[in-house]
């Protein structure tokens, strides 16, 4: 077995720890569902937030791969193929958000909606039956691009001429359908818990928050995996190069989208709009926002602008892990400060309960990376094709 | 150069060429394991790795659009509090005079401008721009290094070249090998 260990990438291992994980967080929830029941919901949701943001910024990184083709797409493929199949999985841990909606969402508790005129006119579209089956839609919607994307590329694997096109005509009208249900995704699960607030750039902080998690995710993958065979023929400098240049493009337009919201509620200075960023603006939450500006942006701007830093696969693996952190951090300034508008507060649970989440992610999608070959066919006979082998 | 000799012709180098880009590197890597430094080489369109084969030192360039772009934001923040602050203070919607955040958008700009431009002129000064004159041009063939052709240059400015053994040395790589004059 030892042996085996040196040419084999210990996939069991990690699949253990994403399960050991989940089984910590678990139990640590459940103890927490005894004496502070919201808390864990609370938390839950940031951890939720996170983690369906890996299998939807896959499938829309998969698509604009399919569209424009390139190399550092060819060697994420079956990272991202295997990231979009757990889909199923992160549709089932939207139930317990679903099942504690009053909890969570202050438009589904009658009383409060009893006292607001506002909420009662948006009732018409913050309800819960249409909620769910939203949530439901949206669900149908990206599994049906997840299952034609996987079940395209191992036919073109399998030889088939035409897949190519094929792909290519669903991944053109499949990321306008993206934005559009990701956008609406998001305004339900995380704006609607303002139900006030409004942001028409929301979504686009969320898409890009969520490409940006994804080729971290990809390029942590690549680094560990290339040491093995068959990663280690295929993977070099330029490939973490191309990968790290889109990271930094990510980072700018996520900077750009954020601080582009933040200028205009800041200059408009209504009522309605800038209470969100008040509470977030002040105290603890404050200084979250400042490390945000150093550490979502300026830190890793700054490191993935240097070119060296982009072809070692160890250090971009590092700017990865700064980058998923702060993603986290991100999702808890976003989401927490509405429990907790006038003070700052953190749980145990707020890390508790996406470790719960995230490890049991981990330990599927390991699964699902194992089912089907590391390196796609279709890139070989592109490279034989180039003269590269 | 069967011409009457009026002086000693001055050589500016010796000049091989190929026919596509792999042979071109292999031969850039071969002269520069020679010793070879002065050199360059000529290509229709970018050829990857050839930089690094010919030996050639980093380009500055990134280096200078960076400090462009850190000038360029600077200015532009600093002009921004100028004109807000100063030059022509004015209230809006009851804002300090100071509000960084209206500044950001035309700090950004600048940042973007200066760095582009600094990358242009920088790129054409780097290369030496305008040079109305240099002597690869007087090798007949090298027409063809805009079309489908490749050459490599081995200055005579170098310290290794010798005219008689520079040329041997590139006839091992290439079949035209040619003298360039000053």
């Amino acid at each position: 077995m030892s042996s085996h260990a040196a040419t084999q990438p210990n996939l069991d291992r990690v699949q253990q720890i994403g399960l050991g994980a989940f089984g910590v967080g678990l139990a640590l929830c459940l103890f927490g569902m005894m004496s502070n029941p919201e808390q864990v919901m609370r938390s839950y949701l940031t951890g939720y937030l996170l983690t369906v943001g890996l299998p939807l910024g896959s499938l829309v990184l998969l698509m604009v791969h399919h569209l424009v083709g390139g190399q550092w797409g060819m060697v994420m493929r079956r990272l991202l193929e295997a990231s979009t199949r757990t889909l199923p999985l992160v549709a089932l841990m939207l139930v317990p958000v679903l099942l504690s909606m009053p909890t969570l969402y202050k438009w589904a508790r009658p009383e409060v909606v009893a006292q607001d005129k506002i909420l009662q006119a948006k009732a018409i579209y913050l309800n819960v039956p249409f909620f769910i089956g939203r949530s439901i839609f949206y669900f149908a919607v990206w599994g049906l691009f997840v299952y034609a994307l996987n079940r395209l590329t191992a036919k073109q694997d399998a030889g088939d001429a035409d897949a190519k096109r094929r792909l290519n005509n669903i991944s053109g009208p499949g990321v306008v359908v993206f934005s559009l249900t990701v956008t609406f995704a998001v305004i339900d699960w995380a704006m609607s818990l303002d139900p006030h607030w409004f942001s028409t750039i929301f979504g686009i902080i969320f898409m890009v928050g969520q490409a940006l998690s994804t080729l971290s995710l990809a390029v942590i993958c690549l680094a560990l995996l290339m040491e093995y065979e068959p990663m280690k023929g295929l993977l070099g400098p330029n490939h973490f190069l191309d990968i790290g240049n889109l990271m930094l493009a990510f980072t700018m337009l996520w900077a750009y989208a954020s601080f582009s919201q933040f200028l205009i509620i800041w200059s408009g200075n209504l009522p309605e709009e800038i209470p969100w960023y008040i509470h977030r603006l002040h105290g603890g939450w404050g200084v979250i926002a400042t490390g945000l500006v150093v550490f979502h942006w300026a830190l890793p701007f700054l490191l993935l602008l240097m070119r060296f830093n982009k072809r070692k696969a160890g250090m971009l693996a590092k700017i990865a892990i700064l980058v998923l952190a702060v993603r986290f951090l991100d999702l808890t300034w976003i989401v927490q400060p509405n429990f907790s508008p006038d003070h700052f507060s953190i749980h145990w649970l707020d890390l508790a309960a996406p470790m719960t989440l995230i490890g049991l992610w981990i330990a599927f999608f390991v699964r699902q990376l194992k089912a089907r070959p590391l390196e796609p066919t279709e890139m070989h006979r592109l490279a034989a094709a180039a003269g590269h082998h | 150069m069967s011409h009457a000799p009026v002086e000693v012709s001055r050589n500016f180098g010796m000049m091989a060429e190929f026919d596509d880009h792999q042979l071109l590197i292999k031969a850039a890597g071969a002269a520069h394991a020679a010793g070879y430094r002065k050199m360059d080489a000529y290509s229709p369109y970018p050829v990857h790795g050839l930089s690094e084969a010919l030996g050639q030192a980093p380009t500055k360039i990134s280096a200078l659009v960076l400090l462009g772009g850190f000038l360029g934001c600077i200015g532009g923040f600093a002009l921004m509090c100028w004109i807000a602050m100063v030059a022509y203070p004015m209230n809006v919607a009851g804002k300090p005079m100071y509000s960084w955040p209206a500044f950001i958008p035309i700090t950004f700009e600048t940042t973007v401008l200066c760095a582009s431009i600094t990358a242009v002129a920088g790129m054409i000064a780097l290369n030496g721009l305008p040079m109305p004159y240099h002597p690869v041009f007087n090798v007949e063939r090298f027409k063809r290094a805009s079309q489908d052709r490749f050459f490599l240059c081995i200055e005579a400015a170098d310290p290794k070249y010798d005219a008689a053994r520079t040329r041997e040395f590139l006839a091992q790589h290439s079949s035209e090998v040619s003298e360039v004059d000053a």
